[in-house]
């Protein structure tokens, strides 16, 4: 088992942990805590494809700013432990059930075909990372990914203006 | 750092590690003195001078104090998270070093050893990275102890932290744009030996923009709403006593000097000074740039204690205005201008005149918005709110 294997094992269980932790805790805080245990761990996988850009964007922007705001909004509402009893009622239950099946057999049908008979199961594990740099990453957004690129950046700025008149109308009608 | 033998790159990183981490634990100390003899030569007292000369073994004595206190734990609180509030404050503060080049290099027994950890081609994205998860420590710290006075703390400082980020992230693409690169080491390189060549006299206002929003970032005192002694107590740590009182403590000092060695290393040109760096052999270049940016870094740190004492704290409202309307407009700028003179000229003077002009066009548009939109009707609104409830109390 070479380094990069521990490595692999380390964060995906870390990953595999926070990820059940999210789920399990009654208190919203501590799961969006393992929320953020998550985001590192698979910021780590990243790491071990050699995306290191990726990698830093993936702390930059979940750990380091959505979850913040996850976090302010918690202690703004100043949530409580979840009852056992009230956090799902019975219509919940039934569909959560359905899903949970309908997941698990897709996991299952992927994981047999994987193991069985696709390239990934024969295919060799390359000798060294091929790493992807900024300046690749700035190549393929200006040049192949041009038009998504620009879409994506025109929707962030409907919904950015979206918020910014949301907000006015509220403190105008509060005057 | 490629062509080294695995072990002699194990010994190296090693003894790196060891040896910055101490500098930072003894930097500390050496700030937490520094601060208070500077604040008491500002005010024209002496400062603490008793313990060792002038002083100096006073920090020994506090830590010693801090250790023997006792360790506090009050029932109201969430144990866990209040245990772990100061780590998460402190691990970010001692991690962001690392990728901080502190001198070109030097050459011990035929090797030549980078005075650099980990010289990654992410460098500068490590370090927002790492900077924006300090904010966990304040606000756990905040929520878990479970008292008005520090939950206000903790809102106000991440709602600055979150603010404030964002400068800190856009003031620094100018840079990244002319130097090409994200590692810390092949921006100080790229920068030269003389101070006109340094980034901040090409990017000057991006410079201030960033300085201003990493003062928010530390908390420091024009911007240190979270503890704000007259009207929260102590802010995020009021239920901290003894060593995690400390860890606060010393996070702060250590966000400090991390800070200004990454400003030097992005703006005030690293290591390099008047080609005084390249002097004497292949060791003593590296022990002179090594002591170049130590110079420069405590220098920058001076001035953090000087606008301590020359600023009074900023009031809420016009800390999210100045964030907001005047600091991001302006780091907004810098990446406009520098870019399109950069490719329309291919000059750094040029790129640096233009910097400065736009700046303070964009600075005079916003100052004359604020200045008409006038907000002292907002403030008596919110008075004659408050009055009906009064007079009713009255009558």
């Amino acid at each position: 088992m070479n380094a990069e294997q521990i490595l692999f094992i380390l964060f995906g269980g870390v990953s595999l942990i926070g990820a059940i932790a999210v789920i399990s805790f009654r208190h919203p805080i501590y799961s969006a805590l393992s929320l953020i245990v998550t985001f590192f761990a698979q910021a780590g996988l990243f790491l071990l494809l050699g995306a290191h850009f990726v990698a830093a964007v993936q702390v930059i922007v979940y750990a380091g700013a959505i979850m913040v705001l996850f976090l302010f909004v918690i202690m703004l509402l100043n949530l409580g432990t979840l009852s056992a009893k009230g956090a799902m009622s019975g219509k919940l239950k039934g569909f959560a059930i359905v899903l949970g099946i309908l997941l698990a057999v897709e996991g299952v049908y992927i994981a047999t075909n994987v193991l069985n008979n696709t390239a990934i199961a024969s295919a060799q594990p390359a000798t060294e990372t091929p790493t992807t740099t900024t300046y690749d990453i700035g190549e393929l957004l200006f040049s192949k990914y041009l038009l998504p690129f620009e879409v994506t950046s025109l929707i962030l700025l409907a919904a950015l203006i979206g918020v910014i008149v949301l907000v006015k109308r509220g403190s105008e009608a509060e005057n | 750092m490629e062509n080294l033998p695995l072990s002699v790159f194990i010994l190296s990183s090693t003894a790196k590690i060891v040896i910055i981490v101490h500098m930072l634990l003894i930097g500390v100390m050496a700030m937490i003195w520094s601060e208070r003899r500077v604040s008491g030569w500002m005010q024209d007292r002496l400062g603490p001078n008793r313990v060792g000369f002038q002083g100096i073994l006073q920090p020994i004595a506090d830590g010693l104090k801090f250790l023997f206190k006792e360790d506090l734990i009050p029932n109201h609180v969430d144990k866990p998270l209040y245990v772990l509030a100061p780590a998460m404050l402190l691990v970010p503060a001692l991690v962001t070093v690392a990728v901080v080049p502190f001198g070109s290099s030097i050459t011990i027994l035929g090797y030549e050893i980078p005075l650099q950890i980990a010289d990654i081609n992410i460098g500068i994205l490590y370090v927002l990275a790492i900077t924006s998860l300090g904010v966990y420590g304040v606000v756990l710290g905040a929520w878990a102890s479970n008292n008005k006075y520090s939950l206000l703390g903790g809102l106000r400082s991440s709602a600055q932290m979150i603010s404030y980020e964002l400068t800190l992230g856009l003031a620094i693409i100018g840079v990244l744009m002319l130097t090409s690169s994200l590692s810390l080491r092949e921006i100080a390189t790229a920068q030269g030996a003389y101070p006109w060549h340094w980034n901040f006299m090409i990017h000057f206002p991006a410079f201030l923009a960033f300085t201003t929003a990493m003062y928010a970032e530390t908390n420091r005192l024009p911007f240190d709403l979270a503890e704000a002694e007259q009207e929260l107590v102590a802010g995020y740590h009021t239920e901290y006593s003894s060593m995690k009182f400390a860890m606060f403590f010393m996070a702060e000092y250590m966000n400090m000097i991390v800070g200004s060695a990454v400003t030097v290393t992005l703006f005030l040109g690293g290591w390099h000074f008047f080609g005084l760096e390249n002097m004497g052999g292949p060791v003593w270049s590296g022990i002179i740039s090594f002591g170049i940016f130590f110079v420069k870094t405590a220098i920058f740190l001076f001035v953090f204690i000087w606008v301590r004492w020359t600023l009074p704290r900023f009031r809420y409202d016009q800390l999210m205005n100045f964030g907001w309307k005047f600091l991001l407009p302006v780091a907004l700028t810098s990446i406009v201008v520098t870019g399109t003179l950069w490719i329309m000229t291919s000059s750094r003077l040029v790129v640096a005149i233009g910097n400065i002009v736009a700046a303070f066009i964009v600075a005079s548009i916003v100052a004359g918005l604020l200045a008409m939109k006038t907000p002292k009707p907002a403030i008596q609104d919110s008075d004659s709110r408050l009055t009906p409830t009064a007079l009713d109390a009255i009558e």
